[in-house]
């Protein structure tokens, strides 16, 4: 929709990431609390957002695409690597320098039952970036705002005065959307945003987000697990998989092409409501569960599931390389790219 | 057609709540034959959950149960609780849609699954009850089920729990399976795994099943056919084949509009969703007239709005042995012919 062709490819990034790694350490029991691990959450992602565009960042449970989200954001500290948003280095923020980036850079998250306070009116709630912010000052003038973000997201402006608990669950989530919209981001991480929302509704709402997309010009990252809504809504879908961007490419290429042998399961799986097609596919059913992420496999860490696993498989941590134009995947099918696993985490693994 | 494992007629649930009187379920007819599979979709507060377990006696007293559901031959919504025990165990297996919960944290996974098995008499004694517990493991997939047995459902990740679910559900060798939302928790490629499995066993034991979903990919991947529920009511069922290709009622329109498609159709981008607006009518004030009129687009009729439409054949349907029929006044075929399309 907005990848512009050509131009300036940095100026055209607003979000970054490079070796943008998080691991939570996992300790032992008792009262040492020594650190007998870590949780690899993300481990080593690139991944860039494009202005104006929709990043679609498909996965399943576990495989780190919230905690990347959250990275991005700097709402969990990413352990190395770094986040550049509009050319800044996010890591390197000092406090005061962060509150300004959380203006610009904000969540809409999952559950809008738990993300809203039940004890404050709707008002209230929308009200508050803009308090924390210093943005429009003065009772009338933040009324006035909050007016103005209601009808943005759909709701009638007199709500402003009612509690979460009047509204159902797409409601809510207009709520906490408006919220997000207060300070005027360019950049909206939308976490499982649709997942609690009933089909019907989670359509109202998928709808608002490419209309308010259009009007305001914003950037969003669309985490979900949910590959159809991912399709409906991105630019762009970018494959997860155990702490690692597997595949990125255009949302139709990934989706009817894909290239990575996970993506090519994941999407197999995904049922389609149409009995015909229903009885014409073939699913690739993987065997096995996700690894734990404190115990990632060496090498491809997706080889210990992989129908298409080969030699060079446990001994070359594959790098992202280009499949087709604007299309990539770190997969060794395509040429044997990356990084060699030294002989000890091999032995370990 | 052979004779149906189940035969639910004229279902009713009510219930007294603070708000007044919830009409949860309002007249619900379905049968299930021996190796099909009833899909029941509809959306939150539906009342899709509340009719499958009011069959099997789950709600709680102050619940009103009306109607009949014949299992066997033998009216479930008559029995006594003893009677209800006997049948839960040995010919209904259900699976519902957290298996943490379902599943005893404190108690092995053996001992989960042999428990059943003892009460039910199904074995001779324990020793037996355990080989019988770990073939069960072994038909669901789970890898090295005599290990499993030792283990708590802890140590099992989600698509496990939800196969030794589905092994507890299928010791009594039930001649009915009831599913409501069991994959729904579970990611995508392990559902495809759970799907499969259910789809072998079933035919593998010419297992009645009902499904229980608001995933209409999932229906049209098991189902032979729907029921389409709507403010506790029936609102269209049919092959899956006639509902998803020619759905009658504005509602079931409404549901497959509002998806979102993986695969492109023929325009090429993905097209703009058409949303319901508004929200579903809550149990406790239902519309008068056709449940849906307050949320509904066309509103084809001026018997809509004070007058509950009948369940009635749709026109221009494949005529097959299972009839497809829709509780509307509005009568797409005409209105598509009117149009000239």
């Amino acid at each position: 929709m907005s990848t512009a062709a050509g131009g300036n490819a940095h100026d055209d990034v607003l979000v970054r990431a490079r070796g943008l790694q998080v691991h939570f350490p996992v300790r032992s029991k008792g009262l040492r609390r020594e650190r007998t691990g870590a949780v690899r959450a993300v481990d080593g992602v690139d991944l860039d957002i494009r202005r104006g565009e929709t990043l679609g960042l498909v996965g399943e449970s576990g495989c780190g695409k919230s905690t990347l989200g959250n990275a991005l954001l700097r709402l969990v500290e990413p352990t190395a690597g770094r986040v550049e948003f509009d050319g800044t280095d996010v890591t390197a923020l000092s406090a005061k320098a962060l509150r300004a980036l959380r203006r610009r850079a904000v969540m809409v998250f999952q559950d809008p039952y738990a993300s809203l306070d039940p004890r404050t009116t709707v008002g209230q709630t929308v009200a508050e970036p803009l308090q924390v912010h210093g943005l429009h000052r003065g009772t009338e003038a933040r009324a006035a705002r909050v007016a103005e973000l209601l009808e943005l997201v759909g709701l009638d402006p007199s709500v402003a005065s009612r509690y979460p608990h009047e509204f159902s669950g797409g409601q809510r989530q207009r709520v906490g959307i408006a919220r997000a919209l207060a300070g005027e981001p360019d950049f909206v991480v939308c976490d499982e945003a649709i997942a609690s929302l009933d089909v019907s509704v989670q359509a109202q709402v998928l709808n608002l987000l490419r209309d308010l997309q259009q009007r305001l010009g914003l950037t969003y990252l669309f985490v979900s697990h949910d590959l159809a809504a991912v399709r409906h809504v991105s630019d762009r879908i970018a494959v997860m998989y155990l702490g690692r961007v597997v595949e990125v490419g255009a949302a139709e290429d990934v989706s009817a092409r894909p290239q990575h042998p996970y993506a090519q399961a994941l999407l197999s799986a995904v049922p389609l409501p149409d009995p015909a097609a229903e009885r014409r596919r073939e699913r690739i059913v993987l065997s096995g569960d996700v690894p734990s992420a404190t115990r990632v496999p060496s090498g491809c860490r997706f080889r210990t599931r992989c129908p298409r696993a080969f030699a060079p498989c446990p001994d070359v941590d594959p790098a992202l390389q280009e499949v087709e134009p604007a299309h990539t995947a770190a997969c060794h099918l395509h040429g044997v790219v990356g990084v060699p696993v030294a002989a000890e985490e091999r032995a370990g693994a | 057609m052979s004779e149906p494992v189940l035969a639910v007629e004229d279902l009713r649930v009510r219930m007294d709540t603070p708000r007044g009187t919830a009409h949860i379920v309002n007249g619900l007819s379905y049968s299930v034959a021996p190796g099909e599979t009833v899909a029941v979709v509809g959306e939150s507060g539906s009342g899709k959950s509340v009719s499958v377990m009011a069959l099997l006696g789950l709600l709680p007293k102050r619940a009103e149960v009306t109607g009949s559901a014949r299992f066997r031959g033998r009216d479930l919504l008559a029995m006594r609780e003893r009677e209800l025990r006997a049948v839960r165990g040995d010919g209904v297996g259900m699976v519902f849609q957290d298996p943490m919960t379902s599943l005893n944290p404190v108690l092995s996974i053996g001992r989960q699954l042999t428990e059943g098995l003892l009460a039910h008499r199904r074995v001779s004694g324990k020793k037996e009850a355990r080989e019988r517990a770990a073939q069960l493991l072994a038909d669901v997939g789970l890898p090295d089920p005599r290990a499993a047995l030792d283990r708590f459902p802890h140590e099992l990740s989600g698509g496990m729990r939800q196969r030794v679910v589905i092994a507890i559900a299928l010791a009594g060798d039930p001649a009915l399976l009831i599913a409501d939302e069991a994959t729904t928790a579970l990611d995508v490629t392990v559902q495809a795994q759970i799907l499969d499995l259910v789809e072998r066993l079933q035919a593998e034991h010419a297992t009645a099943v009902v499904w229980i979903t608001h995933d209409l990919g999932v229906v049209a991947g098991i189902a032979d056919r729907v029921l389409v529920m709507y403010g506790g009511r029936c609102v269209e069922d049919g092959t899956v084949d006639d509902v998803f290709e020619r759905p009658a009622h504005p509602y079931t329109q409404g549901l497959l509009g509002s998806l979102p498609q993986l695969h492109d159709g023929d325009g090429g981008g993905p097209r703009e969703l058409v949303a319901i607006g508004g929200t579903p009518p809550p149990p406790t004030d239902l519309p008068p007239g056709c449940v849906f009129w307050p949320r509904c687009p066309v509103r084809g009729d001026e018997r809509c709005a004070g007058e509950q439409p009948p369940l009635t054949a749709v026109g221009g349907g494949g005529g097959g042995p299972v009839p497809h029929r829709a509780a509307t006044f509005y009568d797409a075929a005409r209105d598509a012919g009117e149009v000239g399309s």
